[in-house]
C-alpha cells in the first residue's frame, strides 16, 4: 500500500516536473507540439480522402511510412549497443547511460507504432491485430510476429526505465533479481525486433531485392551504426546542459564500437552489390534502379549515392583514432552515419524492393506532401516523448528529485542546492 | 475452427457462439477509444464490432448480409443481393490461358470490371494484359503494359494476360497478419473486406500483381452496378481495403463461367473443375504444352498458360 501511494505521488510529481522548465524547454516543446499539430492536420486529410493522397499506388504499395518504420526499429534495437558492454563486461562508465538508451528505444518504438498506424488503410480496425481480441495470423505472418515483439520490447523497456527511476525517487535500491534478468532479456529482444522486421521483407520471394539471406544481418549492422550516433550527440548535450556525469572514456568507447559496426555494415553492402552485379541475373534491375536508374527513371539515384558516400566518410572518421577523438569530426561522423542509414532505410530499401513491380512496371514513387507532414508529426511525437522522459529522468538520476525532497521542497520544482554529486541509478 | 474447410458452410461454428464474452467485452472497450480516435462518424458500432467472416455463426452472417443490402440500397438507390453461395462438393476450379490465341484486345479486362463492381475512379482492374515481343519470350522487364495501337495484335508481339493465379501455396494468405484472406475449399482465395486492415502486406507478397488496394473511396456509378453479388466477391468495396480476382465467385459457384472466360472472342480462356477428369481444363492440362508463370516461386498456381496451336 505504501509503495502504491509512493507510485501515485511519483506519477504526480513527475507530471508537475514536466510542466515547469526554462524558456528553451517551453520553446522546444512548443515547436514539437506545432509540428505534431501539422501532422494531425495532414493525417486528418488522409483519413477522410484515403491513402490516395499519398503517392503510393498498387505498383509501389509501401513507401516513406514503412521506410521510416524500418529505420526506427533499428534505432530502438540499438539500445542494446549500450546494454551489452555495460552488463556483459561490467564496464562502469557505460552503465550510467544505459537508461538513456532504453528511453531512446521507447521513443523510437512509439514512432514505429505511429508509422504503422498511419500506413494502414483501416486504422479503425486496428483491434483486429490485437492478440486474443482480434485474430492474429500467428505464427504464419511475420507481421504478426512483429506486432508481438515490438510491443513486448516497448513494455520491457518502459518497465525497466520506470522501475529504476521510481527506485531512485524513493531512494531505495532496486531489486537486482528483478532488473538484471529483464535487462539481459532486452538484449535478445533487441536483436529479435530488428531480425523479425528484416524477415518481414526477407521472406517475400516475390521481391528478389529483399529476398537475400544477409538482409537481417545488414539491418542489425546498420542499426548498430545509426542508433549509437544519436546517443553520442545526446550524451554530449546532456553533460553540457545538466550535471549528469558522462566521461569522455564512455563516449570514445561507444565510438570505437561504432567503427567496427560501420566497417561490417559496409562489408555487407559490398557483398550484396557483388552478388547482384557479378551474377547479373534479371534480378539485377532493382539495384540498378537504385544506383543508376532504369529506363530513364532516376529518382532514387542521388539518394543511393548520398547514402554510400556519407557512410564511407563516416566510417573513415570513426576508424582513424585522431578524428574519432576530436569532437568536431566525431560529431560530423555521427551526422554522416545517421544520414547514411536513414537514407538507406527510408528511400533505399522499400522503394527499390517494389520498383520495378512484379510485372516489370516502373512507377516512380516519391513521398507526397501529406506523407512528409504526417512523418514530421510522428517524429515530433517521438522527440516529445523523449524530451519529457529526459526532463523527468535527469533530476531523478542526479538525485535531485526524490520523494523526500519533494515533501520538503514546497512547490519549487527544482531544488536550489546543487552541491551533491551525481549518483548512479542503473545497476 | 476447421482450417481445411473454413467457409461458413460448415454449419454451426464451434467457438463462434461459445467464446464471444471476453472478446466482445475487450472489443467493445477498444471500440470507444477507436471511434473517438478515428472520428469515423459513418461507422456503425455493428460494423465496427463485426468479427472475421470465418468466425461468424450462420444467423450472424444473415444479419450482416441484410445490413449490407440495406446499406447498398441506400447508397445506389436500387436493390442489391449479397449472397454467400457455398463451395460445391468435389470442385476445385482451375484456369488455363492460351497464349497462342490471345490477341490482347482487353475485352476480358473490361468485362471483369463490369461484372465485379471495381471502382471506376480511381480505376481498378483485376486483369493486366502485357504486350511482349515474340523474340524475347515471357520477359516482364520488357513488357508493355500500356500498349495502345489502333489494331491488335501487333506484328511480332504476343499478349499475356495476368490475374490472380489462385495459388495453392498462396503467399498473400500466409502473410496476412489478421487472417482476412484465405483459400476456400474450391480453391478460390477470397478477402473479407470487412476484416482487412489495409496493411498491404499481401500486395508486397503477391508475385503476380493480383492484389489491388482501394486508395480512395471507390466510385461506382449506380447505373453500372452489378446487383448480383457475393459477400466474398463482387459486392461494393469500402475505402482502404484490398481486393482481388475471385474467379467470379458469384458466377462460378452457380455453374456459370467467369466473365473474362465468357467474353473472350478467341476462346483463349479455359475454365473448369480440376477434379473432373472429363472437364475441358483437364483436357488442356493433359494434352497441351503448359507452363506456369514464375514456377520457381513454388506458389503452385491453379492458373496455367498453354500453347494451343
Amino acid at each position: 500500500m505504501d509503495s502504491l501511494r509512493n507510485l501515485s505521488r511519483f506519477a504526480l510529481d513527475t507530471l508537475r516536473l514536466l510542466l515547469v522548465g526554462n524558456r528553451y524547454y517551453y520553446a522546444w516543446v512548443g515547436f514539437l507540439l506545432a509540428l505534431i499539430l501539422c501532422g494531425v492536420f495532414a493525417y486528418t486529410g488522409q483519413l477522410s480522402q484515403g491513402l490516395i493522397i499519398s503517392n503510393m499506388r498498387d505498383q509501389v504499395s509501401w513507401g516513406f511510412y514503412i521506410g521510416n518504420f524500418t529505420f526506427l526499429v533499428g534505432v530502438a534495437a540499438a539500445a542494446i549497443m549500450l546494454v551489452i558492454p555495460a552488463y556483459i563486461y561490467d564496464w562502469e562508465p557505460i552503465k550510467e547511460i544505459t537508461i538513456l538508451g532504453e528511453m531512446l528505444a521507447i521513443s523510437a518504438l512509439v514512432m514505429c507504432l505511429g508509422f504503422v498506424l498511419v500506413d494502414i488503410g483501416r486504422p479503425d480496425r486496428f483491434w483486429h491485430i490485437i492478440p486474443l481480441v482480434g485474430k492474429l495470423n500467428w505464427p504464419a505472418s511475420l507481421l504478426a510476429w512483429d506486432v508481438i515483439v515490438l510491443n513486448l520490447y516497448l513494455l520491457l523497456n518502459w518497465f525497466v526505465v520506470t522501475y529504476l527511476l521510481f527506485c531512485a525517487y524513493t531512494e531505495r535500491h532496486y531489486v537486482k533479481a528483478i532488473v538484471l534478468p529483464l535487462v539481459l532479456l532486452s538484449i535478445p529482444m533487441a536483436v529479435s525486433i530488428h531480425t523479425v522486421t528484416a524477415y518481414l521483407y526477407n521472406g517475400i520471394a516475390a521481391r528478389p531485392f529483399w529476398n537475400s539471406a544477409i538482409l537481417a544481418p545488414r539491418f542489425l549492422a546498420s542499426a548498430f551504426c545509426s542508433g549509437p550516433a544519436i546517443l553520442l550527440i545526446l550524451l554530449q548535450v546532456l553533460r553540457k546542459t545538466t550535471k549528469l556525469r558522462i566521461t569522455d572514456e564512455a563516449i570514445f568507447k561507444i565510438a570505437e564500437l561504432m567503427a567496427y559496426t560501420m566497417g561490417f555494415n559496409l562489408f555487407l553492402t559490398a557483398a550484396e552489390v557483388f552478388k547482384e552485379f557479378y551474377s547479373g541475373t534479371e534480378h539485377l534491375v532493382f539495384i540498378q534502379y537504385l544506383f543508376f536508374g532504369l529506363k530513364g527513371h532516376t529518382t532514387l539515384v542521388p539518394f543511393a549515392w548520398a547514402s554510400i558516400l556519407t557512410g564511407l566518410a563516416a566510417f573513415l572518421l570513426f576508424l582513424i583514432p585522431r578524428t574519432r577523438k576530436n569532437w568536431i569530426t566525431l560529431n560530423l561522423g555521427c551526422l554522416l552515419i545517421y544520414a547514411s542509414v536513414y537514407i538507406e532505410k527510408g528511400m533505399g530499401l522499400i522503394i527499390p524492393g517494389l520498383t520495378p513491380d512484379v510485372l516489370g512496371e516502373i512507377y516512380e514513387y516519391r513521398p507526397s506532401v501529406t506523407e512528409a507532414f504526417v512523418a514530421a508529426g510522428i517524429f515530433a511525437t517521438g522527440f516529445l516523448v523523449f524530451t519529457l522522459m529526459l526532463k523527468a529522468a535527469v533530476p531523478v538520476m542526479l538525485g535531485e528529485f526524490t520523494a523526500r525532497r519533494r515533501l520538503g521542497g514546497g512547490s519549487h520544482p527544482e531544488p536550489s542546492d546543487h552541491n551533491h554529486s551525481a549518483r548512479e541509478v542503473t545497476p | 475452427m476447421n482450417a481445411s474447410h473454413p467457409g461458413p458452410c460448415s454449419g454451426s461454428c464451434p467457438g463462434g457462439e461459445g467464446t464471444p464474452g471476453r472478446r466482445e467485452f475487450l472489443a467493445a472497450a477498444v471500440a470507444g477509444m477507436a471511434g473517438a480516435l478515428a472520428g469515423c462518424g459513418k461507422l456503425s458500432m455493428e460494423e465496427f464490432l463485426q468479427r472475421n467472416f470465418r468466425e461468424l455463426a450462420k444467423d450472424e452472417i444473415q444479419k450482416i448480409l441484410l445490413r449490407l443490402e440495406k446499406e447498398y440500397r441506400a447508397k445506389f438507390g436500387k436493390p442489391v443481393r449479397v449472397g454467400i453461395e457455398e463451395p460445391m462438393q468435389g470442385v476445385v476450379f482451375g484456369y488455363a490461358l492460351d497464349l497462342s490465341r490471345c490477341i490482347g484486345c482487353r475485352r476480358c479486362v473490361h468485362a471483369c470490371v463490369r461484372e465485379n463492381n471495381q471502382s471506376r475512379d480511381p480505376q481498378i482492374q483485376w486483369i493486366r494484359v502485357m504486350e511482349m515481343e515474340k523474340e524475347l519470350g515471357v520477359d516482364v522487364q520488357h513488357a508493355n503494359h500500356y500498349y495502345d495501337p489502333a489494331v491488335v495484335p501487333r506484328e511480332g508481339h504476343f499478349y499475356m494476360p495476368v490475374q490472380c493465379h489462385q495459388c495453392r501455396r498462396a503467399p498473400c494468405v500466409k502473410v496476412c497478419p489478421v487472417g482476412a484472406t484465405w483459400q476456400e475449399p474450391d480453391g478460390i482465395t477470397v478477402v473479407d473486406y470487412n476484416w482487412c486492415i489495409g496493411c498491404r502486406y499481401c500486395m508486397a507478397a503477391c508475385p503476380y500483381g493480383a492484389r489491388h488496394f482501394n486508395w480512395g473511396e471507390p466510385q461506382l456509378p449506380a447505373a453500372e452496378l452489378n446487383t448480383e453479388t457475393h459477400y466474398l466477391g463482387n459486392r461494393p468495396r469500402p475505402q482502404g481495403v484490398v481486393e482481388k480476382c475471385t474467379f467470379c465467385i458469384q458466377r462460378t459457384r452457380k455453374g456459370l463461367y467467369p466473365a473474362c472466360a465468357e467474353i473472350c472472342p478467341t476462346g483463349s480462356r479455359k475454365f473448369g473443375n480440376l477434379m473432373d477428369p472429363k472437364s475441358e481444363i483437364r483436357y488442356v492440362l493433359e494434352n497441351k504444352r503448359v507452363f506456369l508463370f514464375k514456377e520457381d516461386l513454388n506458389t503452385k498456381p491453379k492458373f496455367y498458360y498453354f500453347y494451343g496451336v
